[in-house]
């Protein structure tokens, strides 16, 4: 029996889009909401925002040509490619092969979506973790992309503080050099699915023709033809799943929280982290944020982090970092990165 | 933690609302400054002080202080 070779991420690169929207412009759209505020509460100053013609694919295919560059990487040697968004280019063909045929990886290469929101890199990882356990794949690039921008009402003032548009490329290989991906816990709660949800345009619920932003009982604005979040709800789901998914990565790779040198949440917003970090008892020094400008790109929020903790040497070999992603689904899953 | 310290700390999460306004028969969702992210921070107020949740149906049935009081202390 061949033995299971272990996965390691190896390099990261991450790309946004250039258009900013910044707090300024926002606080210009709605008066009424100061940029200090959202600068205090959200952690925000600016996010990026795909232009109208640009898409998924567009964002990452730039992620992949920057990993590629940086990294030196050789396009034959990709022999899987997963992309993981929940706005793709079409309903169909997959957007991961439009990817696979703009980046030129080989023929053989297989290509795939995952449709997973803030959980959805640490997903990616898990199935990467799987091709190159089972021997199917030696180099996996998994590709984080979203363009939710495009599913904010213009005037959920809310929403578009706290989300902006990216894409991040992470290459994942079996060999001896990056961060070791430990064992991986992941979870699902679908009773959670009304909460954060675009109701419209799929195939149960066609789009309407209504445009008015509403405001539900519960104070949420809505229309069923863009995203909607109910905060309060979401905030709750964290709350209960947060703390116990930490403890569970942290048993279930047998450490302790003391052992830790880094943690990477998803990064929702500011005061949410804040509150998760205390709550779980982290200390600041030890709790990783980056998001002041560019903002939640759901599934990208990780490995965007990661990168900066990497530039800015937190993250040096011998580092265990503790990942965590949570969100839409609602879904959740987390893991240990030993470099 | 009694009705005033309740009211005290509901109202510690406004930044711009005067203290004043602040009594148990307010209508907390009519305040100017009642927002999401004020939603946010009272679930917070409560799960730290009583470890108990704060529903989205509780902030929707709840008109006044002393309902949500009222509320978290049913639970």
């Amino acid at each position: 029996m061949s033995s299971i070779s272990p996965a390691r991420i190896s390099a990261i690169s991450y790309y946004l889009p250039s258009t900013e929207l910044t707090n300024e412009q926002l606080n210009e759209l709605f008066p009424e909401w100061s940029v200090d505020k959202i600068m205090n509460k959200v952690g925000i100053t600016s996010r990026r925002v795909a232009a109208q013609h640009e898409c998924t694919s567009d964002l990452a295919v730039q992620a992949a040509k920057k990993l590629i560059e940086e990294y030196q990487l050789k396009t034959e040697a990709i022999e899987f490619l997963i992309l993981c968004t929940q706005t793709p280019d079409y309903f169909l063909p997959t957007t991961a092969c439009l990817i696979h045929e703009r980046l030129g990886l080989l023929q053989s290469a297989g290509a795939i979506d995952i449709n997973q929101g803030c959980s959805g890199f640490i997903y990616g990882l898990s199935l990467a973790k799987g091709l190159i356990a089972s021997g199917e794949a030696s180099n996996v690039l998994l590709i984080t992309a979203e363009t939710y921008s495009k599913l904010l009402h213009p005037e959920d003032k809310g929403n578009r503080s706290i989300f902006g548009d990216g894409a991040a490329a992470i290459y994942i290989h079996g060999e001896q050099q990056g961060g070791y991906i430990e064992k991986i816990v992941l979870g699902t709660n679908g009773t959670g699915a009304p909460n954060l949800i675009v109701k419209n345009g799929a195939m149960r619920s066609q789009k309407t023709g209504d445009k008015t932003l509403h405001t539900n009982e519960e104070g949420n604005p809505y229309n069923d033809n863009y995203l909607y979040m109910n905060g309060a709800e979401i905030f709750n789901f964290t709350l209960e799943s947060v703390p116990l998914l930490v403890n569970k990565v942290l048993e279930k790779n047998k450490l302790t929280l003391e052992e830790i040198d880094l943690f990477v949440f998803h990064q929702a917003n500011k005061f949410m982290l804040d509150y998760l970090r205390k709550k779980i008892k982290i200390p600041t020094e030890r709790f990783f944020v980056y998001m002041a400008h560019c903002g939640n790109t759901v599934s990208s929020t990780i490995p965007i982090a990661l990168k900066n903790a990497f530039i800015e040497g937190k993250i040096k070999p011998g580092s265990r970092v503790l990942i965590a992603g949570f969100g839409v689904g609602y879904s959740w899953g987390g893991t240990v990165l030993q470099f | 933690m009694d009705k005033d310290q309740f009211l005290q700390a509901f109202a510690e999460q406004f930044d711009e609302t005067d203290l004043s306004v602040f009594t148990p028969s307010t209508k907390f969702k009519e305040l100017d400054e009642w927002s999401s992210m004020v939603a946010l921070m009272i679930i917070a107020m409560v799960d730290e002080n009583y470890n108990k949740k704060i529903t989205g149906a509780d902030l929707r049935e709840a008109v006044t202080i002393e309902d949500l009081f009222n509320r978290v202390h049913a639970k």
